[in-house]
């Protein structure tokens, strides 16, 4: 009986969390949901809003840029950080320790700051440009562009992606390599057939969160660009609180878009790295 | 075999290292550097940007609020978290999948979404948040929630909660007390290293402060973005002294896991 007295004046505890919690991160959410249905500067119901991205060439153009962005510095990211966590996970002792403290320190390292370490080195008048002039290639590299969006994002990508890969490449046993190599296995063919498809789930998992971080990631190309680089979270935040045009009410629309394509990555993560799943991959 | 694996592995790490070391390197260079106009190395080297930098009273005031802000948000969150990780695991252990779940909720909406809905909501006449450093409190919660709440369930999960308020209830200690006395001591190792490592997170954010709250409490990422059209060489000093800042909370948050 105290028990469950003591479980309804716990229920009465957990107020301040659900609070706090809705007012500041259900609440927004609802509001922008209700809100991108309202059209004409809030004047109307309906779906003007989500039909006047979807036709116009502009916003079209923003989220292609944010999917070609996030997409392929991902890939990149991911290809990079593989070899690094199976190197990393085949070391001990003290250099593992450093080499995992540097890499998440390097993890922390990313928005505005990296964005100014990169035009330092890579910008117009960058150093290593200025060197590269000298050794005559690299010409007509531009940080501003697509091309060098991807390299920066890559950049924040591959310690995540290493955080991220190491507990997977744990799973790699081994017995497995000395046993394929008994058999008669080269190492392409034991990574083919015994190394991929255990690290599959554990690479497709990483892989949703590299492209999550990089789609609702704003900050770099916000401080490379000052918001003229055309992607969906710089169009959304110009949107409410640029200095020319707000409209609150596009905003919301093309955040519930984002949104959209966010939740079904993250459950599409969820569903690949539920355990059962990955051992009846594994089998 | 083994022997000569080790060294290609260790030449793998080194190479990545080192080309993931060039942006910071280089802006540690360019900081200490008069001028850097073509070559290999820059032409001088002094820490005039530093002392400017350090007398500049709107970069420490940045600092400063960077910091307070920070602070008050990792409170806030421990405050409402501890308890709320305690209360699920203790007396509703099902709802530790709703939990799960909904602290994927911040992933699902980033910080450029949420600004859309907490601008509107936190600026009208009866309640006006926006503008002030009070409405980072909130919205740094929902960053730091995921981490703090993982980092802290999974303490919990390896403790034996069960037997041990059952022991503390048969020597006659509230659930109150036992919580203060028993739970929370052993829960300290990965508090510390969640405080660690979600300072290093909150200190980086930028789209929160810039978007909500702006020039009017200037955090030190937004100093940073507003300094954009001072000397590269200043700027530099900048980045350099915010990256040793999360150097140090870094390696705090490693010492205090060692010592686990």
């Amino acid at each position: 009986m105290a028990f469950y007295k003591a479980k309804r004046a716990a229920l009465l505890l957990l107020a301040p969390f659900i609070l706090t919690f809705f007012l500041f991160q259900v609440l927004p959410l609802l509001w922008v949901l209700v809100n991108s249905f309202k059209s004409n500067m809030g004047e109307e119901w309906g779906v003007d809003n989500y039909q006047f991205i979807l036709e116009s060439r502009y916003f079209r153009q923003a989220i292609y840029n944010s999917l070609k962005i996030s997409i392929y510095s991902s890939i990149a990211g991911m290809l990079l950080a593989l070899p690094c966590a199976w190197s990393l996970h085949r070391l001990s002792g003290r250099l593992k320790e450093a080499t995992l403290t540097i890499s998440n320190m390097i993890a922390n390292f990313s928005g505005v700051p990296l964005a100014f370490a990169f035009v330092i080195l890579l910008g117009a008048n960058g150093c290593l440009i200025a060197l590269l002039d000298q050794l005559n290639i690299g010409h007509g590299f531009n940080l501003y562009s697509a091309f060098g969006l991807i390299l920066i994002y890559s950049y924040f990508q591959i310690p995540l992606a290493i955080l991220l890969m190491l507990p997977a490449m744990e799973g790699l046993r081994d017995e497995w390599q000395e046993a394929a190599c008994l058999l008669g296995a080269g190492k392409f063919r034991y990574w083919l057939n015994i190394g991929l498809p255990v690290l599959m789930p554990g690479i497709l998992g990483t892989f949703i969160i590299l492209f999550a971080n990089a789609m609702g990631t704003m900050a770099t190309a916000f401080a490379l660009t000052g918001g003229n680089y055309n992607l969906l979270t710089i169009r959304i935040s110009n949107l409410i609180s640029g200095d020319i045009f707000l409209d609150p009410w596009l905003a919301s629309a093309l955040s519930m878009i984002l949104v959209f394509i966010l939740m079904l990555v993250t459950l599409a993560n969820e569903w690949l790295i539920k355990p059962g799943r990955l051992r009846a991959k594994v089998k | 075999m083994r022997r000569s694996n080790s060294i290609g592995h260790l030449s793998v790490i080194i190479v990545f290292m080192s080309i993931m070391m060039l942006p910071l390197l280089g802006t540690l260079l360019y900081s200490i550097s008069t001028s850097w106009s073509s070559g290999m190395l820059p032409d001088g080297v002094t820490f005039k940007w530093y002392k400017i930098l350090f007398v500049e009273h709107r970069f420490l005031q940045a600092m400063m609020n960077s910091i307070m802000v920070c602070l008050g948000a990792l409170i806030l969150t421990l405050i409402l978290v501890v308890p709320t990780a305690f209360i699920v695991f203790y007396y509703f252990p099902f709802l530790k999948p709703f939990m799960n779940f909904i602290i994927l909720l911040p992933f699902a909406v980033p910080p450029v979404v949420s600004s859309v809905g907490l601008l509107q909501i936190f600026s009208n006449d009866v309640i006006t948040l926006t503008g002030t450093p009070w409405i980072l409190l909130g919205a740094y919660f929902t960053v730091a929630l995921p981490f703090s709440y993982r980092a802290i369930a999974n303490n919990m999960a390896n403790l034996n909660l069960q037997d041990m308020l059952d022991a503390a209830h048969l020597l006659g200690a509230s659930t109150f007390r036992a919580f203060f006395t028993i739970v929370l001591p052993n829960l300290k190792t990965g508090l510390m290293i969640s405080l660690f490592l979600s300072f290093s997170l909150l200190i980086g954010e930028f789209v929160f402060a810039n978007i909500l709250v702006g020039t009017r409490f200037e955090t030190v990422q937004v100093y940073l973005f507003n300094m954009k059209a001072r000397s590269g060489h200043f700027s530099s000093a900048v980045v350099v002294s915010y990256f040793l800042v999360i150097m140090l909370m870094t390696i705090l948050a490693g010492q205090w896991g060692k010592k686990q």
